[in-house]
């Protein structure tokens, strides 16, 4: 060290600590548009561009929390943990794989259910979670939903599923597919209870989780572009050896093509379907309550 | 027709050779070698039980997808009778992926529903490689809730690769084909018993066989994904299939271990191909059997049963 920079240090050093005062992730920048946006803002957007309006990644907790009544809510099942039935490895261990998600995100398994009110009526909701392993969905989603959906039935109460997933955890095999199996026959089981479903699909939806669950919906709701379908593009370009067209296996594709009911933006959602489940559980539309009483 | 042979069945197939040349010595030479030919076909029979004693899981989906394999159309002519075929979604297409219909087993009318893989290329191409398109799982639906409105028990025969990934199969929504399927067929008021006979290839595979019994052959295999797909994801070729194949757990007998499956349907030495008959035979009594357990049952044990069975699936921690 100079005896020049001994004179002058704090200056910079004051020029050091500010840039590094700056908490990570002040700024964010939309996934679409580049547009650079505050994260504050962006989070009281709930992850949606408020200049093109594209909607980005949100946690599964975060989903639920926001989309709930703020009192009242209540974790089911957050208890249940994976097992590697199979001792799986490939060029990774399940279980460090496993561990290193649940670092990652905080979370257990790729499924969260908690029930709550939604606009005050009573529902129960489930959120899957990408950043864990892909939302693959294997022994402990099943299972999770099924609780979710039982929940429903015994308290007579709509079920709300938020599916994000890459379909089933290969590192469960076949117990990963016979979940399919599995929640969509809990899902019959509300149906003849006649308990409504609705399932919210958002980005991306794909494999056995739309091929079970996620399309069973009394009602199916799609976020805007949302990649939705069965097999993944790149699988259906190597197969049919042509290119995709635009806006494929797009929310706006399927609601041309008749597999889900409706386009909604996220920061509509909970009024929207408030609204909808209060028609199929005959109850008074729940935002003029609100208005009335405010 | 000759026999193919697999890559691992290679030293059979040599010795199999000699024994076809000696035959043919034999009837121009007038010498007598039927003792030698004895010898070669018993030192045939005692390396293919050798061989077959071990196999891996990757051998084994070989011999699941062998060309020579019975298919749901073989089994419908050696264990049914009087079939009569049934035809299309009343809605889009026909898909000729999926195969069902009305027939008899001992007597006992039931609705058969398999898929079918063609033999020759011609067929091959018209039947998608036994790989189904949403027309073929709605019209299995369709099947199935007919059976179920006149009392008809449900037999299935799973081989498949895969559903068919193309443009059209997702515009008419492939997913929701398939998540429809399991979810009528969870609460169908009618027994249904399922075997796996070839390949159990994932979603297309589940979309006809969620039942009150899954049974498999000794050598098919039940996945979730392809062990080319597998592997291709997981280890970023698709050359590492083995050990995909391997980690995966793809056999009757692993799946049996876990409690996927309910029963294994023993094949002849060297696999179904090599004697339809024999394995038609097991098939046939393993299916009556479950059949005579599940019709003595009430509707409201029935659909207990199977919820409970379904709902059992899963390995966790609490």
């Amino acid at each position: 060290m100079s005896w020049l920079e001994r004179l002058l240090p704090k200056r910079n050093t004051s020029v050091d600590s500010r840039k590094k005062s700056i908490p990570e992730g002040v700024w964010s920048k939309c996934t679409k548009c580049a547009a650079v946006l505050y994260r504050s803002e962006l989070e009281r957007n709930l992850e949606v561009c408020p200049k093109c309006g594209n909607h980005m990644r949100i946690t599964a907790r975060r989903r639920l929390e926001k989309f709930l009544d703020p009192e009242n809510q209540q974790e089911i099942a957050n208890d249940l943990k994976p097992i590697d039935a199979l001792k799986f490895k490939d060029s990774k261990k399940y279980k460090d794989r496993m561990s290193a998600a649940q670092k990652q995100t905080g979370e257990n398994d790729a499924l969260i259910v908690i029930a709550g009110d939604l606009l005050e009526i009573p529902v129960v909701c489930a959120a899957f979670e990408f950043s864990f392993m892909g939302g693959s969905m294997a022994s402990v989603v099943g299972e999770k939903f099924v609780r979710g959906a039982n929940y429903a039935i015994e308290n007579n109460c709509p079920f709300i599923c938020f599916s994000t997933s890459g379909g089933a955890r290969m590192q469960e095999a076949l117990l990963s597919l016979f979940q399919m199996a599995k929640t969509s026959a809990a899902l019959a089981r509300m149906s003849e209870k006649g308990i409504p479903f609705i399932s919210v699909l958002t980005d991306p939806t794909m494999g056995g989780v739309s091929a079970s669950l996620a399309m069973l919906g009394d009602v199916n709701v799609a976020e805007p572009n949302a990649l939705i379908g069965f097999a993944g593009p790149r699988v259906i370009e190597q197969t049919v050896r042509e290119k995709l067209p635009e806006g494929f296996q797009r929310s706006e594709f399927l609601l041309e093509k008749g597999a889900i009911d409706m386009i909604v933006d996220r920061r509509e959602l909970r009024t929207r379907l408030a609204s909808i489940l209060s028609k199929l559980t005959h109850k008074k539309e729940p935002l003029r309550q609100v208005s009335e009483e405010s | 027709m000759s026999m193919h042979f697999l890559e691992f069945e290679q030293p059979i197939a040599e010795l199999e050779a000699q024994i076809e040349e000696l035959r043919l010595v034999g009837s121009d030479a007038e010498i007598n070698i039927s003792e030698e030919i004895a010898r070669l076909q018993k030192k045939s029979r005692e390396l293919t039980k050798q061989i077959f004693s071990d196999l891996d899981a990757w051998q084994v989906a070989q011999l699941a997808r062998h060309p020579q394999r019975p298919y749901t159309y073989d089994y419908l002519d050696s264990i049914f009778t009087d079939f009569e075929e049934l035809s299309g979604d009343r809605a889009f297409a026909n898909d000729w992926a999926i195969v069902g219909g009305l027939a008899r087993i001992d007597e006992q009318p039931v609705m058969v529903i398999g898929h079918q893989k063609g033999r020759d290329t011609k067929e091959k191409i018209k039947r998608n490689f036994g790989m189904p398109r949403p027309e073929g799982y709605r019209k299995a639906l369709r099947l199935m809730q007919m059976a179920e409105r006149f009392k008809l028990p449900i037999v299935t025969f799973i081989d498949t690769p895969g559903a068919y990934p193309g443009v059209g199969a997702e515009e008419r929504g492939q997913s929701e084909a398939i998540a429809r399927n399991l979810k009528v067929m969870a609460t169908l008021k009618t027994p249904i018993v399922c075997t796996v006979i070839g390949e159990g290839g994932s979603g297309g595979a589940l979309a006809i066989g969620v039942g009150d019994r899954v049974n498999m052959l000794q050598n098919a295999t039940y996945s979730v994904i392809s062990p080319e797909g597998c592997a291709s994801i997981l280890w970023k070729s698709a050359d590492k299939a083995k050990d995909a194949a391997q980690a995966m757990g793809i056999t009757a007998d692993r799946l049996k271990s876990l409690d996927l499956v309910d029963s294994i349907v023993e094949e002849p030495l060297g696999g179904a191909h090599r004697d339809t008959g024999a394995v038609s035979k097991n098939l046939k009594q393993r299916i009556l059997a479950d059949l005579e357990e599940l019709n003595s049952l009430s509707t409201e044990e029935l659909l207990d049963r199977r919820y409970q069975r379904l709902m059992s699936f899963g390995v966790y921690d609490e």
